[in-house]
C-alpha cells in the first residue's frame, strides 16, 4: 500500500461503473484460457501455457498453484499479480490452520481471497489485480467439491464450469453444450482438454498446457507424463 | 490457601466419557481465599460445553471471548463448531495471553450427534493441548477427585452410569477440600439431548 496516496484511484464514472475494473477485466479476457470443471467427485483446472520461444525452460514455471491440501488455484490474466495472490492465498490457508487446526474450507478461502482483491480496488493508490482466479478446492466437512472464480471487482461466483480469458465466450458456450452433473472426474478432464482445444493454436502437447485435480485426496498438478496419456485418449 | 492465584477463587470441575455420551460437572462454590460468598456460582458454558474453573473474572472473560469467536465462526461459516475445533480455538485465545495469561484451566466437552464420537479435552491457562481423554478433572479438588473418577470410571458406560460415576467422584472428592463444594450441577450429554441435573451435597 503506497503511503503517498490517500485517495483511490479507483473511482467512479459518471455511469456509475469503476472504469479501472472494466479495464482491469479486459487483461484478464487477453490472457491466455483457462478452464475449471467440477465433477461429481472432483474438480479439474486446465490451462494453456505457450511458452514464447523454443529457449523457454518450461517446467519449471507453473500456472496452476497448490494453495493447501484440499485447494488448488488457476489464473487469466497478469502473471505477477497472480504470484502475490497464490503468496497471500497461502498464508490465508495457513492462518486459518493455525486457529483451528483444520484446512480452510474452500468457501471461506474464496471469501478471504475476493476480500484481498477489493481491497486493491479501494485502497489509497494501488490499482487492482489483472487477473481472474480459479479456484478448486474440496470441502471435508460438506464431503464435495467447489469451483470458485475471483475477479478483479472482488466478487466471486460458484461455478459448475466456466472458461476465462481468450475466447472465454466460445469456451463456455462449448461447455454448456458438454456439461451434465454426473460427469467423473475423468470425464471432466477430457471436456476440459477438449474445451481447451477449441481456442488453441497448433499442436497441443504435454508441455503447452496444464492440468490440476482435486478430489478428495487433495489437489495436486497433474505430471507431463499423465498429461500426455490424456492427451493420447483424445487422439 | 496460599498465594496461588490459581487456588484464589477455589472451585473444581471433572469430565468423564461413556459411550455416545459425555457428561461434565462442576462445584457451585464462588469464594475469595477462605471466604464463600456465593453458593450459585456454576462454572459451565454452553457452546459445546465448555466450562472454567478459578478465577471469577477471567471466567466471564474467556467464556466471553471465546463467545465473540463462536459466533462470528458459526455466522461466517454458516456451520456449527465441532467440539475438536472449539477446543483449537480456546488453546489459540489463552495462548494469545502467553506472557499475561488467564487465571482459568479449561475443560472441554463434545459429542458428534451424528457418528457418537465422544470429546474431553482439558487444558492449562498457556492453552496447552491434551488428547481425546475418558477422564479429566481442573480445579483445587482435581487430584481428589481424579482419583475417585478413576475409580468409578468403566469403558462405554451408559448415560445412567456415566451420571452416578460423574456424581459421587465429584461430591466425594469436594469433601476434602475447603476451597469447593456447596453442591454440584451435572451436565450429561447424549446424541439427541442433554440432561442438566442439580446436586445437594454437604453444604459446607
Amino acid at each position: 500500500m503506497s503511503e503517498r496516496y490517500g485517495f483511490s484511484l479507483t473511482t467512479f464514472s459518471p455511469s456509475g461503473k469503476l472504469v479501472q475494473i472494466e479495464y482491469a477485466l479486459n487483461a484478464v479476457n487477453a490472457g491466455s484460457p483457462a478452464v475449471g470443471i467440477k465433477a461429481s467427485n472432483g474438480v479439474v483446472l486446465a490451462t494453456e501455457k505457450k511458452s514464447k520461444s523454443l529457449l523457454h525452460d518450461d517446467r519449471t514455471i507453473h500456472k496452476i498453484e497448490p494453495i493447501c491440501k484440499n485447494i488448488g488455484l488457476v489464473y487469466s490474466g497478469m502473471g505477477p499479480d497472480y504470484r502475490l495472490l497464490v503468496q497471500k492465498a497461502r498464508k490465508l490457508g495457513q492462518e486459518y490452520m493455525l486457529i483451528y487446526e483444520q484446512n480452510v474450507p474452500p468457501t471461506q478461502l474464496v471469501k478471504r481471497v475476493a476480500d484481498v482483491m477489493q481491497e486493491y480496488t479501494q485502497s489509497g493508490g494501488v490499482r487492482p489485480f489483472g487477473v481472474s482466479l480459479l479456484i478448486c478446492g474440496y470441502d471435508y466437512d460438506e464431503d464435495r467439491p467447489f469451483l470458485y472464480q475471483c475477479d478483479p471487482s472482488g466478487s466471486y461466483f460458484p461455478w459448475k464450469a466456466t472458461a476465462i480469458g481468450r475466447n472465454y465466450i466460445n469456451g463456455k458456450t462449448f461447455l454448456e453444450k458438454r456439461y451434465s452433473d454426473q460427469l467423473a472426474l475423468e470425464d471432466a478432464v477430457h471436456t476440459a482438454i477438449l474445451t481447451l482445444k477449441e481456442s488453441f493454436e497448433g499442436q497441443m502437447t504435454e508441455d503447452n498446457i496444464e492440468i490440476g485435480i482435486c478430489d478428495k485426496e487433495g489437489f495436486r498438478r497433474l505430471t507431463p507424463a499423465e498429461v500426455k496419456d490424456y492427451l493420447a485418449q483424445i487422439g | 490457601m496460599g498465594d496461588d492465584i490459581m487456588s484464589y477463587n477455589g472451585g473444581v470441575a471433572l469430565a468423564m466419557k461413556g459411550k455416545e455420551c459425555v457428561a461434565i460437572a462442576c462445584d457451585k462454590r464462588y469464594g475469595v481465599q477462605n471466604k464463600t460468598i456465593a453458593t450459585n456460582f456454576t462454572k459451565i458454558f454452553q457452546y459445546v460445553l465448555f466450562e472454567n474453573v478459578s478465577f471469577f473474572l477471567k471466567v466471564q472473560t474467556v467464556s466471553e471471548r471465546l463467545r465473540f469467536r463462536t459466533n462470528l465462526y458459526e455466522l461466517r461459516e454458516q456451520r456449527k463448531l465441532k467440539p475438536l475445533v472449539l477446543y483449537n480455538m480456546l488453546t489459540n485465545l489463552l495462548y494469545e495471553r502467553r506472557f499475561g495469561p488467564y487465571f482459568v484451566y479449561a475443560l472441554v466437552i463434545g459429542l458428534d450427534p451424528k457418528t457418537g464420537e465422544t470429546y474431553v479435552f482439558d487444558s492449562d491457562n498457556i492453552g496447552a493441548i491434551s488428547d481425546n481423554v475418558n477422564l479429566a478433572t481442573v480445579g483445587t479438588a482435581s487430584d481428589y477427585i481424579f482419583g475417585l473418577g478413576e475409580l468409578f470410571f468403566k469403558p462405554n458406560m451408559n448415560a445412567d452410569e456415566l451420571f452416578e460415576a460423574t456424581s459421587q467422584a465429584l461430591l466425594n472428592g469436594v469433601d476434602r477440600d475447603s476451597a469447593s463444594g456447596w453442591g454440584a450441577v451435572v451436565y450429561v450429554v447424549e446424541k439427541d439431548k442433554v440432561t442438566v441435573r442439580e446436586l445437594k451435597g454437604r453444604q459446607d
